[in-house]
Formats: C-alpha cells, structure tokens, sequence
C-alpha cells in the first residue's frame, strides 16, 4: 500500500521547473497522475463506480422518493415564477379555467350547440375542459421539462425524473384549484351534492398517475428530438375532439351504427377519467344515462329509418346509445394509469445517464 | 496528507460530441424544407473530439487544477467526471457523485435567490432541516445581501457565481468540480472561497479547478492536469513547473511569485 502510495503521490517522471519551457510532447511518460496496476482493478478496488452508471430502477424509485421535498419545493418555486411578471399574479390560476370554461361555452354550448342528449350542458362542458386541460397541459409540459431545466441538469446531481414529477404536480395544484370553480359550478346548475361525489378523488389520482407516466414517456422523446414538443399541442387537440370533451359520446348520431368506433371512443384514457369525474359529480347525467335501453343496433336502425321518415319513436331511439358501464370504467381507468406509470418509469429511468448531454 | 485514497480514476476516457447544422445550412425554414425534399438528413452531423485517451488518478483530498488554451476539454473532461457526458469509450470512476459547479450555468433564474437556495439544496438530497440550519450560512457566505430576495436574473454575473458556490459548497461533496467559478469573483470572495476549498479538501473530498488564472491554480492546487486538443501534456504535483511550461509554451507572462503565497 505504501509502496503504491509514494508511486501515485510522486509523480513519477514529471519534468522539472527548469526542462519545462520547451514544449513537451503529450507521451505516456507525462501522464504522471498513473500507478502501474490497471486503472480499472485500481477503481473496484477502492469501491468507486463509473460516474455515468444508472442505478437499477429499486435504488432510482428509492432516490426519487428521498428527493420528495425537492420535488414539491420545485413545483411551488415555479408556479410562484409563472405568475410572477403578471400584474393580477396567482389570481389567475383561477381564471384562466373560468375564461376557457367561458370561451368553450361560447363556442361550443351557444354557436355549435352540441349539447345534444346532455341535461346539465355548462357543468358537463366545464368538467370535460377541466380534466381535459389537466391532462393536455401534463403532456406538453412535460415534453418541454428536459430541455427547459438544463442548466439545472447540468449543475446538480438528482434523478431526473423528478422534474417532470415536479412539472405535474405543479398541474395537479393547477387542476386542484379549477376543481374548486367547478365544484361552484357545479352546485350553481343545480346539481345536489351526493355520496357520489368522492370517487371524484380516486378518478383524480388514477389521472394523475396516467398523466405522469405518459409525461415520463413524452419527456424522454421530448429531451432527444425537440420537434416533438412542437408537435405534441396539435396531437393533443386532436385527442381533445375525440374524448367527448364538449360532447356525450353515446349521444353522437353519427356513431348509433357504429358501436366499435363509439365503444373505443369511451375507452380512451381521456375520455375515460372525463366520464368517471362527470359520472360522479353530475346527477342529471346518471339519470339521463339510466334512461337508455342496452345498445340494439336493429332496434336502433328501426327508429333511425323512422325518424328519416318524419315519426319520431323514442323507445326505439333509446336503444341506440352505446353507454360503457361505470364500472367498466373504472377498470379501464385503473388499467390505463398502471399501464402508463410502468412503461413510462421505466422508459424514463432507462435515458436517465443521457438527460442534459450534448 | 493521508495515504492515497483514489477518489477519481479516469480510464482512458475519449469524449465525442456529435454537432448538428454545421454547415450549409442557415436555419430558415426554407433550407429546412429543401433539406426534407432532396431527402437529406440532418446538415451534416460533424463529430467533435473533445477528450482524446485521458488518463488519471485523484485522490482524495486532492485539488487538482485543470488548465490549457480555450477549447482544450477542460470543461468537457469535467463533464465528464460529473457524470454529465456518458464517455464514447473508456471510463470514469468516482465514489458516489460528482457536483459540477460552473460559473455559467444558471441555476432557475427566474426565481429569488432564496428559492434558489432552497431547491438547489433539496436537489442536492439536503433534507428540509438541513437546509433551514444551513440556509443563513449560505446566504452570509455568498456576500449578496438584499438581493437574495430578488429573481437571480437580476443579480451581476459576480453575485450570482457567488451565490452559486455558496450553494454548492454548503453541502461537503466527495468530489466537487469547479469551472471557471472564482474568477469573478472579487478579491474578498476570493479568499473567502479559497478557505472553503481549503475545508472542502480537509473534509475528505476531491476539488477539480478549470481556471485561466494561473496565480489561482498555484494558490489553490497541489497537483495540475495540463491539456491540449483533449490530451494530457503535463500532469503532476510539481504545480509552478507545470504552470511555467504552460506559460512558456502559451506565450504568456511568466507567474511573478513574489505575490503568490506558497
């Protein structure tokens, strides 16, 4: 050991203050900081680890957890930052969900009218835009979290995925807070308050999960190829006009004679958690949806032909909304969110060592 | 010193950085969109060289000075030690993390520099107790007063390499990479910072130093890694021969060492 020592100290073979003017040649003999033995055996042997090693993905949920303050410090730090230069400050975390909820309402309850087979039109829009808007604002977010948090990246040392943790939980506070206007909103139409309303909390949660492990995804490809993060709002809006936002799927005539396309409609993840918050919070919706008979395609063609004919025949037409079950739902809803929150922590913790390069 | 206890092995590391849009390209959305007709790919990906077979031993309680000309790797290799560049080949070996503190990388600018201390400190797996006991320590050191109540955006370049090192000095790191980050630094936090490199050392770690300044790598160093073109020309304990040879081959003013304290 000691023998070793004095090798490594003395610095074998340097030149001296005197030879040193002219300039040397890079040769082995100068790189004086090396002993004899293999440098790799040398490192195993002191217990050093390559500084580029990821953990296993135990130890990296293990680290992530440890850096639970730093994540909810984070999130606060930069929702106070994103109000910040704005004159009306935090106030607008409340009315930038009330202005959407005016303007999708303007457009979508008055000019289009889409409010077809759905009693309580603004409270059933104003969830839909909500939860919608929570899940949107997730994914463009975290598209964007790698490369707008470099420098952080680049200065200390954390498991990365803490900043798109920390990017959704700044939504989830977002989404919190628009849940308090709809919840007004909500009791202004009408609608009582029931039992009902607390599974709205484990719909929240399963989104929640949902939208981080698909932000996990979204900000691995976001941090390789940045297009992505341009191109993710039109996909997402894309995604909107499918989810039944500012419509009730089994209520859309143009799907009463396509049950698959209706029924793949309701069970994408958006629209899934859409239904479960408005199926909780909304009673004239359970009663509406009580009212239709099990989907029947010849009795629902029947009443079709009817109406083309001038005779309206509602019982047959009842037949005609495909509704998915509530509990349905829910498992759909549990199986999305566990599905994302697998594949998206691993594919994250799988990019870890690369995050920040280049 | 204590007998040689490595705390950094760097195996033969060779860094590439692959550079996009060198050339031919001007970066309208016109030539972007020929590029897409023609069907060529990315303008030319050029590879850059950074870190050519380097190899090292530090110990701990070293502070290793890194210098050559602009472009010579040494932010590169410091990278590199800080896990922050996966190496094309080769290896760098390190006892649990390395903390790269460079004079400009912003931490978030857009928040007070109290916030910054806050999350910095939570980041660097401080608990929040930690980080209240420490936080008037840091603030005190870093000199910059009032205005750690204001976004770090309005700080000078000094204040906020200042408030930088604070941070990152306040926790005892096994291996502390330091780029550039004194020199702006004024003559008082200069000494200031160079009695905390002091203790970070006398705490058992490494200190790695990028600096033009040469008075401060013979202030504060005990060995040096001299590069070129990403290769080692001179590495060694012998801190002023190194520095000279430098010099001398740099054409630059010998160190009067009448100053220098060593």
């Amino acid at each position: 050991m000691s023998e070793r020592t004095t090798r490594v100290k003395g610095g074998r073979a340097l030149s001296g203050p005197g030879d040193g003017h002219a300039v040397p040649a890079p040769s082995p003999a100068t790189q004086g900081l090396l002993p004899d033995e293999p440098l790799a055996e040398l490192a195993a042997r002191h217990g050093l680890t390559l500084s580029s090693a990821r953990p296993g993905p135990g130890v990296y949920l293990r680290q992530l957890w440890q850096r639970r303050h730093f994540v909810l410090a984070f999130a606060t730090a930069r929702n106070i930052a994103m109000y910040s230069e704005a004159r009306l400050g935090q106030v607008w975390q409340i009315l930038t969900p009330l202005l959407n909820a005016a303007v999708y309402f303007l457009i979508f309850g008055v000019i289009l009218d889409t409010r077809r087979g759905v009693p309580n039109f603004i409270a059933f829009l104003v969830t839909g835009i909500f939860i919608f808007n929570f899940t949107q604002r997730s994914f463009i977010i975290a598209s964007r979290v790698i490369n707008d948090t470099r420098e952080l990246i680049r200065a200390l040392h954390f498991p990365r995925a803490c900043l798109p943790l920390g990017y959704i939980v700044i939504e989830l506070q977002q989404m919190l807070i628009s849940m308090v206007v709809l919840i007004v909103i909500v009791l202004a139409t009408g609608e009582p308050i029931t039992w009902y309303w607390l599974m709205v909390l484990p719909a929240i949660a399963l989104q929640t999960l949902f939208n981080v492990g698909v932000g996990f995804i979204l900000a691995r490809i976001g941090a390789g190829v940045e297009d992505v993060s341009q191109l993710i709002p039109f996909i997402v809006r894309t995604w909107m006009y499918a989810s039944g936002v500012m419509f009730f799927i089994p209520a859309l005539s143009t799907l009463y004679l396509h049950a698959k396309l209706s029924y793949l409609m309701q069970i994408n993840p958006a629209a899934v958690y859409i239904a479960l918050v408005r199926n909780s919070l909304l009673t004239s919706l359970r009663h509406t949806v009580a009212g239709y008979r099990p989907y029947n395609r010849q009795l629902c063609a029947a009443g079709l032909h009817q109406q083309a004919h001038g005779v309206l025949h509602p019982a047959l037409l009842n037949s005609c909304h495909l509704v998915v079950g509530n509990s349905s739902l829910w498992l759909y809803g549990v199986g999305w969110a566990i599905a994302a929150i697998v594949i998206g922590y691993l594919f994250f913790w799988q990019a870890e060592v690369t995050y920040g390069r280049g | 010193m204590a007998a040689a206890d490595p705390l950094v092995v760097v195996d033969d590391l060779n860094i590439v950085y692959r550079v996009f849009g060198s050339r031919a390209d001007r970066g309208t959305a016109a030539t972007a969109f020929l590029r897409i007709l023609r069907r060529q790919h990315r303008p030319s990906v050029r590879e850059v060289h950074a870190i050519r077979g380097v190899s090292f031993v530090a110990n701990r309680g070293d502070a290793v000075g890194v210098i050559g000309r602009n472009g010579s790797g040494k932010s590169t290799l410091l990278r590199a030690i800080a896990g922050l560049l996966p190496p094309e080949s080769g290896a760098v070996y390190t006892t649990g993390h390395a903390s790269l503190l460079g004079v400009n990388a912003a931490l978030l600018d857009d928040l007070t520099g109290e916030r910054n201390v806050v999350v910095c400190g939570l980041a660097m797996g401080m608990t929040p107790r930690e980080v209240k006991e420490r936080y008037q320590g840091i603030v005190d050191f870093s000199g910059v007063g009032d205005f750690i109540n204001l976004p770090m955006n309005a700080y000078s370049t000094g204040m906020g390499s200042r408030l930088r090192f604070a941070i990152a000095s306040a926790r005892s790191h096994d291996v502390l990479l330091i780029d550039e980050a004194l020199v702006t630094g004024d003559a008082e936090f200069r000494v200031k910072s160079r009695q905390r490199i002091e203790e970070l050392r006398a705490q058992a770690g490494t200190v790695f130093i990028v600096a033009h300044s040469m008075a401060q790598i013979e202030e504060t160093c005990n060995r040096v890694i001299w590069l070129e073109k990403g290769k080692i020309v001179q590495a060694g304990d012998d801190v002023p021969g190194i520095i000279d040879a430098y010099l001398a081959a740099t054409g630059g003013q010998p160190l009067n060492r009448g100053n220098a304290k060593n």
